[in-house]
């Protein structure tokens, strides 16, 4: 049978110019909230429009009415399954001081993991130079750091003109371009399942271990606490975050012991990568303005006792709010148990998220 | 090569499809943005030349900034005002949607842009590429973690069927029991190629046009068997508008 396609077209056309209408007026004005006759007719519409698609995939194949009303559809559908949040307006402060935070404790099986590969990072490229210390072009392929540090620090602490004068803005501005790309890099390689990521902080770690090797050795540790802990005390937990959220997109990907199917564990993630991720770039703007103003001054300038405690108040405060901030006593049992139960997300901290 | 096309089934038990976008479309597209990027940058480079006479460090920063914010933010920004689409998607008729048809979420579109890092290595988006020409869904590496694709969005008008379906009079409808049997002989595709050659008529060559119409009238008429006074002196186009008349309208 063949529907008779003349009286469909005539009866049905006006079903399918008002559900149009409202689909346009909806994505003009995504803020939108229909009351409940009007969300109970948009239902309608739809269910209508789609009867009518069927009717048509079954009893006509007229190509261009099936392909709009396909169209028509999947504009509707989109509109009526979704299930998640809409988009209610961004609050900056609440994101800041409780969504990033939690996310983060969410999430502490791959930071754990990003500092362990860090650190492992570290412990070879200290253990490289102190062995081999001809290795130093190889482990630390920048010119900066191939000078001898006791040399380097006479000079920094002879300096009478401010080397970055005039210049502390764009390097400040290249500073922070670079490490977020550098961090997003690293998110990204998480696609690799996991092993760019491992190889980017690896990589780091090899350099950081390295130069701390050469500065201890060379008896020149408090001047490379000073230099390093102002910035370093952001920048380096900023990329550890990066990493944390490479490991989280690789473990959706890989999916030990789900049995969900790839793109439901992608699509439970991909909010909490894009918090990590903006929270790092936040991380790292503050290090770049900080390594650029403070960092390289040094004594008589400014003491190093000062720039270390500065960077341990840093540190400090990173910590308690990684740790703390956004969270209620239950809060912080149930992630607990998240943690213990291999990162499943807990009930509440989801909903509030 | 039937294009690949996504295929959704709704609750309802409604089936629809979408037509994915290939690798060559969305370069194309990709090649245009880069096109607008690069004249963002202009712009902002100079806007930093204005600012060099205040404080040349300054007007440094902002370059690297606006670099770095344009290139990254420009697919970020219009895909989320835009609702899934850039300039270049806009003018290819392109769009990123929803792997499931649901709405485009925020982080969705955050997601398929920065995983452009991995799909532009190690040059011209060498693994995105290859990773969309063997997805079953032409999905580069972003649009996997995002959970996106990207869809062909042809300009969808409602069709003027009108045209083969006027009141003038209809021949084979003085023989309504042939004109029920020729309804029920009828499949919906070959009803489907009949309406398309009507409405593309005009757009063959007048010798394709005549053998075609011969050859549609002539399998219309092995279907059922109208006698002669109903469809002599009637030309094979007419024959296939009188077919079409009596298939898709009962009056």
């Amino acid at each position: 049978m063949i529907v008779d396609l003349q009286r469909f077209l005539a009866n049905e056309r006006p079903v399918w110019s008002e559900l149009e209408g409202m689909l346009d007026q909806l994505e003009r004005e995504p803020g939108v909230r229909m009351s409940l006759e009007q969300a109970q007719r948009f239902h309608c519409l739809f269910e209508r429009t789609a009867a009518d698609l069927a009717k048509l995939r079954t009893f006509s194949s007229e190509p261009e009415t099936r392909r709009y009303l396909e169209h028509l559809v999947a504009r509707a559908y989109g509109e009526i399954h979704e299930t998640r949040d809409r988009h209610r307006g961004f609050r900056p402060l609440h994101w800041f001081f409780a969504t990033l935070p939690q996310t983060f404790r969410r999430h502490l099986r791959a930071f754990a993991m990003s500092l362990t590969v860090t650190v492992a990072g570290c412990l070879l490229g200290g253990l490289a130079l102190a062995l081999d210390p001809e290795a130093k072009p190889v482990l630390m392929p920048f010119p900066h750091l191939q000078q001898d540090p006791a040399q380097r620090v006479a000079q920094e602490e002879q300096a009478t003109a401010d080397r970055l004068a005039g210049a502390k803005t764009t390097f400040s501005a290249f500073l922070m371009t670079h490490n977020t790309k550098v961090s997003i890099l690293t998110l990204a390689l998480g696609m690799s399942w996991g092993v760019g990521t491992v190889l980017m902080l690896f990589y780091n770690g090899v350099i950081l271990g390295a130069v701390t090797v050469d500065y201890v050795a060379a008896g020149q540790a408090r001047f490379l606490l000073g230099w390093l802990l102002p910035h370093g005390a952001i920048e380096i937990p900023a990329i550890l975050i990066a990493g944390q959220a490479g490991f989280v997109l690789a473990s959706a990907l890989i999916g030990w012991g789900s049995r969900r199917p790839l793109t439901a564990r992608l699509r439970q993630v991909s909010g909490d990568i894009v918090t990590l991720i903006f929270g790092v770039a936040l991380l790292l703007v503050w290090a770049g303005f900080v390594e650029a103003f403070l960092s390289q001054y040094h004594e008589p300038v400014i003491p190093y006792t000062a720039k270390i405690a500065f960077g341990a108040l840093e540190l400090a405060a990173l910590t308690l709010f990684l740790a703390r901030s956004g969270g209620t006593r239950r809060g912080r049992d149930e992630e607990t148990a998240s943690f213990i139960n291999g990162g499943v997300p807990a009930k509440s901290e989801r909903a509030s998220a | 090569m039937n294009s690949p096309s996504l295929e959704i089934r709704t609750p309802e038990g409604i089936c629809f499809s979408q037509m994915l976008a290939g690798p060559i479309a969305r370069f194309l597209a990709w090649s245009l943005d880069l096109f607008c990027i690069l004249v963002l940058l202009t712009l902002v480079s100079y806007l930093a030349l204005l600012l060099i006479f205040v404080s040349p460090g300054l007007a440094v920063a902002l370059n690297t900034l606006g670099y770095f914010v344009i290139s990254i933010g420009y697919g970020i920004v219009c895909e989320w005002f835009w609702r899934g689409q850039t300039l270049g998607k806009r003018v290819c008729r392109l769009r990123v949607v929803d792997a499931e048809g649901l709405r485009l979420q925020f982080h969705q579109v955050v997601i398929r842009n920065l995983l452009r890092f991995v799909d532009a290595l190690p040059f011209l988006y060498f693994v995105g590429g290859v990773v969309c020409w063997f997805s079953p869904k032409c999905q580069r590496l972003g649009d996997i973690a995002g959970g996106t694709v990207v869809i062909r969005h042809p300009r969808l008008l409602e069709p003027d069927l009108d045209q083969v379906l006027p009141g003038k009079f209809n021949s084979l409808r003085q023989y309504p029991h042939l004109a029920a049997r020729l309804r029920q002989g009828v499949s919906p595709a070959e009803a489907a190629l009949a309406v398309q050659a009507l409405l593309r008529r005009d757009h063959f060559q007048p010798e394709a046009r005549v053998a075609l119409f011969a050859e549609l009238a002539a399998h219309f008429k092995s279907k059922v068997d109208f006698p002669p006074e109903a469809t002599d002196g009637i030309a094979d186009e007419q024959y296939i508008r009188n077919v079409v008349g009596v298939l898709y309208s009962e009056h």
